[in-house]
């Protein structure tokens, strides 16, 4: 678990409002949840308004939770549970990924090159008050360790000077490239992928070719559903029952 | 080796157009209706015959739990929701599906749906996959433009699709947990029993599937449970897309047979290990939750969820965590150690206090600043996390430090006396 709390009173904004397109935005998306299931988009709207104004403010949580109908302490329960809400204002946020499969491939230099050019410690602005930078856990691109995340974007098969050159291009304000940083198109080995080259996958061939058929034997009857066969977890198999059995 | 043909994530690394049609020419959304035509039992019949085992961990036939679901919709209406919550470490499959296979899932999720009598479908993603969810959106987006999903579709089947996200918290891909994020609350686990075929979303029958297991689904059908079953062994058919990360040379994503020996996994797809075959320590074959295994096992074993039990280990998410000889294992599994108290919700004591316990005596084992002694009571404390909690994560916070003791005790035990040699000195 890791102890999060809002930011201080004297930090915190007067007010905050959704603008208008993202007002329509909230109305379309508690339309998603049936009626009087509006508080499933809870998660949502506090991103939509950190997009908005950078962090999770106090008034946000108390507009939020006027929104759906929520109890504030709802939704505060949320905002603190969730890690991803930046609880305080962190500038651009360049989130590292040291997870074992990132360490191993080197996110210990692509911290450093961070403590270096933002700031010693994490969650801490740098001197302009433009950057931070947080250790997160797993970001799920594993295969394209070490990477990073800056905003909606996965940086990614960076080493140490990679992410020099990009807080210094960010410092300068220039655009920088997301996804590998190296030769690759996505997750596929380098130098070219050893899978999926066959050309008549992509010639429109493969339509009409497989016609769906009913197997010959007889369905299985729903008994066969009471004999769980080994899952790989032991803990779960023995105790799936078969919906209405007695509990 | 799996042939191309045989493969079902036809555009896995993205070098084809992942939009409609494109997709369509990939042989997706081919026909749907004569699936549907089959009825929710013939369906759920070819998903049981062809041995596809869920492909988010735990390894529970998908035909099975599909079986689960009510027959007929009472006053509650049914549910899918589907697993995108990719947050194993190691694991990077979903992503790959989700940004570049989209169409596999969309239509995936209406032949579900169908097949458990359900109209509407939420795919969770983790909140961090940005683009993937805008991916995600294009898709459905698409489909129902087309007149594929939505009310009144070409399939027949009234069927709305809605992609929804997280915000950073490991424990939603757990199922319960995720249902509980998805009504608005903390990712807390539910106690099962209720199992959420009976009382999921909204008090409402659901079902939880991966990703993956929803994406394989249309394909299955289409060309058939025998084709399915015929590709891997026993129990452990089909294909399964494996993420090989750390200390190799071209590290990847590749779908591959299932029942792969691990070393032909490695070298044909990834360049081999760094520094060569005999530079191996240790692979965790199955995402961070599983057990590590020594370079001694994985000269043999095979990549599957029977093989891997048996080595004492699991397949959990096939993601593949290579480690060469200048590894720090210990380190490693120490990160580890720190990432499952990270990530604890806090529900359960045995959990929050003891990830939190275990992390901190790894921490002291990485520097050799512990006593032998204490190896085993790290061994006796992880096993009462273990089994003592409402969902996995105390089992899989105690695996990989129970894989740690079991093949590399000899090295913890010299850390530590270095050390006291140091102190002495």
């Amino acid at each position: 678990m890791s102890l999060r709390r809002l930011a201080p009173p004297e930090v915190q904004p007067a007010s905050f409002a959704f603008n208008a397109e993202n007002t329509e935005w909230a109305k379309a998306t508690i339309a998603k949840y049936p009626q009087g299931r509006q508080a499933s988009a809870v998660i949502s709207l506090l991103w939509r308004g950190q997009e908005q104004d950078g962090w999770v403010t106090h008034p946000m949580i108390e507009s939020v939770a006027r929104m759906l109908g929520m109890p504030f302490i709802r939704v505060l329960e949320v905002a603190t549970f969730y890690t991803m809400f930046n609880l305080e204002p962190v500038g651009t946020l360049i989130q590292v990924c040291t997870t074992t499969p990132c360490w191993l491939r080197g996110s210990d230099a692509v911290v450093d090159a961070c403590k270096k050019h933002i700031h010693p410690h994490e969650h801490t602005l740098s001197a302009d008050g433009k950057f931070s930078w947080m250790e997160v856990e797993c970001l799920g691109a594993c295969v394209n360790a070490p990477m990073l995340q800056i905003g909606s974007d996965f940086y990614e098969d960076i080493d140490g000077p990679i992410t020099e050159q990009m807080i210094a291009d960010l410092r300068a304000g220039k655009d920088i490239k997301p996804g590998p940083a190296n030769s690759r198109r996505s997750s596929e080995p380098e130098g070219g992928a050893t899978s999926l080259t066959d050309t008549a996958l992509y010639d429109g061939s493969i339509i009409g070719k497989y016609k769906v058929a009913a197997p010959p034997q007889p369905a299985l009857t729903d008994a066969e559903a009471k004999k769980p066969t080994q899952a790989a977890s032991d803990r779960e198999s023995p105790k799936q029952k078969p919906p209405g059995a007695a509990t | 080796m799996l042939a191309d043909k045989d493969r079902i994530f036809t555009n896995l690394y993205g070098l084809q157009d992942p939009g409609l049609e494109a997709a369509k020419k990939r042989g997706q959304w081919d026909n749907t209706k004569s699936i549907l035509e089959l009825g929710p039992e013939g369906i759920v019949d070819i998903m049981k015959k062809s041995g596809l085992r869920g492909r988010g961990g735990a390894g529970f036939p998908t035909g099975l739990k599909w079986s689960f679901m009510p027959k007929e919709v009472k006053e509650r209406p049914h549910y899918l929701v589907v697993n995108a919550d990719e947050s194993e470490p190691g694991t990077c499959k979903d992503r790959d599906i989700l940004r570049h296979d989209p169409h596999t899932l969309v239509e995936g999720c209406l032949v579900a749906s169908f097949a458990m009598r359900a109209n509407a479908c939420y795919v969770y993603l983790r909140g961090e996959f940005i683009r993937e969810r805008e991916a995600l959106q294009r898709a459905v987006d698409e489909a129902y433009a087309a007149k594929l999903i939505g009310k009144n579709n070409i399939n027949g089947w009234d069927f709305d699709l809605y992609v929804v996200h997280g915000a950073g918290a490991y424990i939603c891909g757990e199922e319960t947990a995720l249902l509980e994020s998805l009504e608005g609350k903390k990712g807390q686990p539910r106690l099962k029993p209720p199992f959420p075929a009976n009382v999921g979303l909204y008090g409402c029958p659901t079902t939880v599937n991966n990703v993956e297991s929803i994406a394989v689904a249309p394909t299955i059908i289409r060309r058939g449970a025998d084709w399915f079953a015929g590709i891997g062994r026993p129990n452990n058919t089909g294909t399964k897309v494996f993420c090989i990360s750390g200390h190799v040379n071209k590290p990847c994503n590749v779908e591959e047979e299932m029942g792969i020996p691990l070393r032909e996994l490695i070298e044909k797809h990834c360049g081999g290990v760094r520094g060569g075959w005999d530079n191996l320590l240790a692979v965790i074959p199955g995402g961070a939750s599983v057990p590590l295994l020594p370079k001694s096992i994985c000269d043999d074993v095979l990549m599957d969820f029977d093989s891997l039990k048996a080595a004492q280990t699991g397949l959990g998410t096939a993601a593949v965590i290579v480690m060469d000889k200048s590894t720090d294992v210990i380190k490693a599994i120490q990160r580890l150690a720190y990432f499952y108290k990270h990530e604890s919700c806090g529900q359960c004591t045995p959990c929050r206090e003891g990830t939190g316990w275990m992390w901190r005596v790894m921490t002291r084992m990485v520097k050799g600043d512990a006593r032998v002694s204490e190896i085993d009571l790290l061994q006796e404390v992880s096993k009462e996390i273990e089994g003592h909690t409402i969902c996995a994560l105390g089992d899989a916070a105690a695996w990989p430090i129970q894989g740690l003791i079991r093949h590399f005790r000899p090295e913890i035990e010299k850390r530590i006396a270095d050390f006291s040699r140091m102190a002495a000195e």
